[in-house]
């Protein structure tokens, strides 16, 4: 009786360690030299195989940065820190990357940007936006149903209750797929350090803009003007800062009649400025 | 005599990918391209013969004689398994360009069904070791017909005006299927 069920297990255990011998031989005959930094390489990465690099994951990035045709800081979710490791790998020094996070480019609220239309359809931004361009009254702004929110791996952006998508900033890791997904653009990667950023990128000319959101760009000129360091300028009426030239000097902010040019990249703290 | 039968009806009659459907899996996905298709071929026709031969041996030397046959599933895994990472192996030393090429579809002909399939066949049949390598080689030999062919076919619809609903892989599955019935023509065949 006991030998019907340990003569297989025997058996099979034979065949795989028969098996595992011949490959491990096997693997040492076909040996590839491998460059021995390139596992280096893929252990200081993240791992997360999310593809906002722009290769089809950590592998393809590591060997692509061993082999010199990737640069050591394109890792978008390891920041800083994953760039330095690797960098200490490579020997070669890492530029001061920022770490970059999703930021919403839209302030435009259930109350300040009102519907112009039902919408009864899929909860999707991008089914939304087949149907004429989903419901909301300005062309630009979020929609609100949270595509960004589904397609993040990190569960780093919630839907708040004025309808507007919020990042946290400590899980998002600036992968870029709330980027892609986003069919009104209103995802963007920012720089964290940056405080300053114009919430809003409607092109619309000023009349048309400040009808369909309360805190919408009219592209008026006056941050422009304001600044003293020649960072921001309204292009196609719509206001657009340089971060490399920006000093965080708040002028702007302050001139800014239509309340869009946050001060914080924290939503919430913007509010509570605006005194909302 | 025989063996001849057995070639020519693996190749043609029972064609594993379009007669009886199995292994579509790397057929649909290693098909873009004539050279990749070759090289997949070769690389299955590598393993299922070999496979053939080992699992032979594994069925009547090893688990008959100990009345285990019904481990030949597990068994058959394992080695189908072992030899494919050998395959991976040597691919990958001699030809790196196609190694790329085949991507993951190398290492899934470990679940590619055609490979345990020709060795289940063969238990089937009662072939001998003869005809068991002949059939596994004929089986293979038939899978690369037929998913070179299909490259052919695929690279020429590339770049054919085909209606926008049919495009990519709605049009390659349509292809297969013709290809399926063209074969279907040699089951008439009466052999000696």
């Amino acid at each position: 009786m006991l030998n019907a069920i340990l003569v297989p297990i025997g058996i099979i255990s034979a065949f795989g360690l028969l098996f595992g011998i011949g490959l491990a031989i096997a693997a040492k005959v076909f040996e590839v030299p491998e460059d021995p930094r390139i596992p280096l390489v893929r252990a200081a990465l993240p791992g997360a195989n999310c593809g906002g690099c722009g290769f089809p994951g950590c592998d393809a990035l590591a060997g692509s940065i061993v082999e010199g045709s990737a640069a050591v800081d394109v890792c978008p979710v390891g920041g800083g820190d994953t760039a330095a490791a690797i960098a200490k790998i490579m020997g070669k020094e890492a530029g001061s990357a920022v770490k970059k996070i999703a930021t919403v480019i839209c302030q435009g609220t259930c109350e300040t940007a009102p519907n112009r239309a039902d919408y009864y359809g899929e909860m999707d931004c991008r089914e939304a936006m087949i149907a004429s361009g989903g419901a909301k009254g300005c062309r630009y702004g979020c929609m609100g149903y949270g595509t960004c929110k589904s397609v993040c791996p990190f569960n780093a952006i919630s839907m708040g209750e004025d309808g507007l998508p919020k990042v946290d900033p400590d899980k998002c890791t600036s992968c870029g797929k709330c980027v892609d997904a986003c069919p009104k653009s209103v995802m963007n990667l920012v720089p964290i350090t940056q405080e300053i950023i114009v919430k809003c990128h409607n092109l619309d000319k000023g009349k048309i803009a400040r009808l369909s959101c309360t805190t919408a760009c009219i592209g008026c000129g006056a941050c422009e003007k304001a600044c003293n360091f020649d960072a921001i300028k309204v292009e196609n009426n719509c206001a657009k800062i340089d971060y490399d030239k920006c000093r965080q000097c708040y002028e702007c902010v302050d001139k800014c009649p239509m309340n869009c040019i946050s001060g914080d990249i924290d939503y919430g703290k913007l509010t509570a400025r605006a005194g909302l | 005599m025989s063996l001849i039968f057995i070639l020519i009806s693996s190749i043609f009659v029972n064609n594993f990918v379009l007669s009886r459907f199995l292994g579509i899996c790397p057929f649909l996905g290693v098909s873009k391209k004539v050279e990749t298709a070759l090289g997949m071929g070769a690389a299955v026709t590598f393993v299922m013969a070999l496979a053939s031969a080992i699992t032979y041996v594994v069925q009547y030397a090893i688990l008959e004689p100990l009345n285990l046959g019904y481990l030949q599933t597990i068994a058959f895994i394992l080695v189908v398994a072992a030899l494919v990472q050998f395959v991976e192996m040597i691919i990958k030393k001699m030809t790196p360009s196609l190694y790329q090429a085949l991507g993951v579809f190398l290492p899934l002909i470990t679940t590619n069904c055609a490979v345990l399939g020709v060795a289940f066949l063969n238990i089937q049949y009662e072939y001998n070791f003869i005809e068991t390598i002949v059939n596994g080689i004929g089986a293979a030999l038939g899978f690369t017909l037929a998913i070179v062919l299909f490259a052919g076919v695929r690279e020429r619809l590339e770049s054919s005006e085909i209606p926008m609903a049919f495009e990519g892989f709605p049009i390659a599955l349509l292809s297969a299927g013709l290809m399926a019935i063209a074969f279907l023509g040699f089951s008439g065949m009466k052999l000696g």
